[in-house]
C-alpha cells in the first residue's frame, strides 16, 4: 500500500481507479480520461496534488542562497507572491527536479516540488545550504488542491466568495495568502494543464471539506491520467520522463528557464551548460498516420535518430502528439518517421505547444 | 461485470463467437475495455493472414497505454471491423457488439478448449 493524502477516502467514495504514483496511492481517473481532459479545456476541474512537497525557505541569506541554488533568477521577482519556474541543476548540469518558487519577501520564499523526488530534494538542499544562513522546513502535512479550466476562478468564488478579494487581482504565477477561519490558505494562480486556474495549499484538516464545496459549485474531480494529457497538449515537461540528472536542460526544452543574464551569478551548473554544445534540441512531433505516439519510441531523421520522451493521444486534437528530443539540424515542419511495433509511421515536427486555453493550436 | 453465457473466453481477455456460418468473431472483453480505459486506435490484422492460437495479431491503444490482442485459436482471418477503427470508443461503450476481426477456424473444436463464462468470470475478478 503506497502513502495516502488527505484526500484518499474523498477518491475512493467517488469511485476512482486508484493506482500507484511515485509512492502514492493517487486516482488515475473517475471513470473517463478523455471526458476529463475536455472538461478541464472547457470548463472546470480540480487535482488532488496534495502529493507535492511545499518547502519553505526562511533567513537573512534567503535570496542569495535560492541565487545559487537554482537555475532561474529569484532576483527578478519583486511583487509580493510572485512565482518562477525553475530547474533544480547538478553541478554537471543534470536536472534533479523541476520546481515552482514563490517570493514573498527576501527573507521569505516558498518552493513546491514534485512527489517522488521531494526526499531527495530536501537532503540536495539543506547540503548546499552550508554557509548561509536560511532555515529549510518542508510541509508534507500540507493539501493541495489545483482548480484549473476557463470556469475555474469563478467556480472557485462560487464555492468560496469569501476568498474572491484576496485572489481575484492575481496575475499569472502570482500567489495570494487568504485566512480561511483560523486557517492560512495560499491561493496561486498557476497550474499544470494550459488552462487558468488556481493551486490552493491548506491545511489537511481542510482539504476533504474544501473538495466537497468546489464539487458542489460544479469543479469535476479530475485523475492523474487526463493531468498527463493536459500538460503534454501544452508543452509542459514531465519530470522523470522529458528530463532527469542525465539529460541537460539544454537538450529538454528548458533554455527559457536558465538565467544567465547576471554574470556573476554562479549558480549551480552554470560552468557546466556554458560548455556544453547540445547536439540534440527537444520538440514537439504530431503525427501524421494512424496511430499514437508513446515515450521511448525512435524517431528516425535525416541527420540521424531522436527518441520521444512523452507520448499520447491529445484528446482536443484526436491526433497523437509527442514530446521528443531529435538531432539540433531538425527544424519545425520538417518530417520524420516514428518506429512502432516495426513500422515506420510519418510525423510533423512542431513546438512543443499543442493545446492551450481550451484550443488546438496546431 | 459483463460476460455473456454464450462466449467462449481467454486468459489474456479476448472472446470468442462461433457464428452460423462456421466463422469465429473475435473482440475483447467488457473487463478488458474497462481496464484499458479510452480507446482510441485499433489496429487489426490483415484479411488473408494465417494466425496460431495465442499469436499476437492485433492491438488496441487506449489514452493509456498499448495492449496487444492475442488470437483465441488458430485459423485464416476473413474479416476485420473497420467500422470499429474509424471509431474505437465504440469498442468502450460495447465490447461484445464491436468486435475486431474474424477468424475460418483450422479447427472448430478448437473452441472447447477456450474458457467459459464462468471460469472467464474468476481470472477477471482476481485482476
Amino acid at each position: 500500500m503506497g502513502k495516502h493524502t488527505p484526500l484518499f477516502d474523498t477518491h475512493v467514495a467517488a469511485g476512482a481507479k486508484m493506482v500507484d504514483f511515485a509512492g502514492w496511492d493517487m486516482p488515475i481517473h473517475y471513470g473517463s480520461q478523455l471526458e476529463e481532459h475536455h472538461i478541464v479545456r472547457r470548463d472546470a476541474g480540480m487535482f488532488d496534488v496534495s502529493h507535492m512537497r511545499a518547502v519553505d525557505v526562511r533567513g537573512c541569506d534567503a535570496q542569495a542562497w535560492l541565487r545559487r541554488l537554482i537555475a532561474n533568477d529569484v532576483a527578478k521577482l519583486t511583487l509580493p507572491g510572485k512565482a518562477l519556474y525553475s530547474c533544480l541543476l547538478k553541478e554537471d548540469g543534470g536536472v534533479i527536479d523541476d520546481l515552482i518558487v514563490y517570493f514573498f519577501s527576501p527573507t521569505y520564499y516558498r518552493i513546491v516540488v514534485n512527489a517522488g523526488t521531494a526526499d531527495k530534494d530536501l537532503a540536495w538542499m539543506r547540503k548546499q545550504s552550508a554557509g548561509f544562513n536560511v532555515a529549510i522546513d518542508d510541509h508534507p502535512e500540507f493539501a493541495m488542491i489545483a482548480v484549473q479550466g476557463p470556469k475555474a476562478r469563478e467556480k472557485f468564488w462560487a464555492a468560496f466568495p469569501e476568498a474572491k478579494t484576496a485572489s481575484e487581482g492575481l496575475i499569472v504565477f502570482q500567489a495570494a495568502a487568504w485566512l480561511s477561519g483560523q486557517d492560512s490558505w495560499l491561493i496561486a494562480r498557476t497550474g499544470y494543464t494550459g488552462e487558468d486556474g488556481f493551486e490552493i495549499t491548506l491545511p489537511a484538516a481542510a482539504a476533504a471539506a474544501a473538495w466537497d464545496k468546489l464539487r458542489a459549485a460544479g469543479v469535476a474531480p479530475i485523475g492523474l491520467g487526463a493531468r498527463d494529457t493536459l500538460r503534454l497538449e501544452a508543452g509542459m515537461n514531465l519530470y522523470g520522463q522529458d528530463m532527469d540528472e542525465t539529460i541537460s536542460p539544454l537538450e529538454a526544452g528548458l533554455t527559457w528557464t536558465l538565467d544567465f543574464k547576471d554574470a556573476s551569478r554562479d549558480f549551480i551548473g552554470r560552468k557546466a551548460l556554458e560548455a556544453q554544445k547540445p547536439t540534440r534540441h527537444f520538440v514537439g512531433l504530431l503525427l501524421l498516420d494512424r496511430g499514437v505516439l508513446r515515450a521511448h519510441q525512435k524517431v528516425v531523421t535525416a541527420q540521424g535518430d531522436g527518441e520521444t520522451t512523452s507520448g499520447s493521444f491529445a484528446p482536443t486534437l484526436g491526433q497523437s502528439v509527442a514530446l521528443a528530443r531529435v538531432p539540433v539540424g531538425i527544424a519545425i515542419g520538417d518530417e520524420v518517421s516514428v518506429e512502432i511495433r516495426d513500422k515506420l509511421l510519418k510525423a510533423r515536427i512542431v513546438k512543443p505547444n499543442f493545446a492551450r486555453h481550451g484550443k488546438g493550436l496546431i | 461485470m459483463n460476460v455473456p453465457a454464450n462466449l467462449k473466453y481467454t486468459q489474456s481477455h479476448e472472446w470468442a463467437k462461433l457464428e452460423a456460418d462456421g466463422t469465429v468473431t473475435v473482440g475483447i472483453t467488457d473487463h478488458a475495455q474497462e481496464a484499458l480505459g479510452d480507446i482510441v486506435f485499433l489496429e487489426l490484422p490483415a484479411v488473408g493472414r494465417t494466425v496460431k492460437a495465442g499469436e499476437e495479431c492485433a492491438v488496441v491503444e487506449s489514452v493509456k497505454a498499448a495492449s496487444d490482442i492475442y488470437s483465441p485459436i488458430a485459423g485464416e482471418v476473413v474479416a476485420a471491423n473497420t467500422a470499429a477503427v474509424d471509431a474505437p470508443e465504440a469498442v468502450n461503450q460495447d465490447a461484445y457488439a464491436n468486435w475486431l476481426f474474424k477468424l475460418k477456424p483450422a479447427n472448430a473444436a478448437d473452441l472447447d478448449g477456450l474458457l467459459d463464462a464462468t471460469a472467464y468470470e474468476k481470472i477477471a475478478d482476481e485482476h
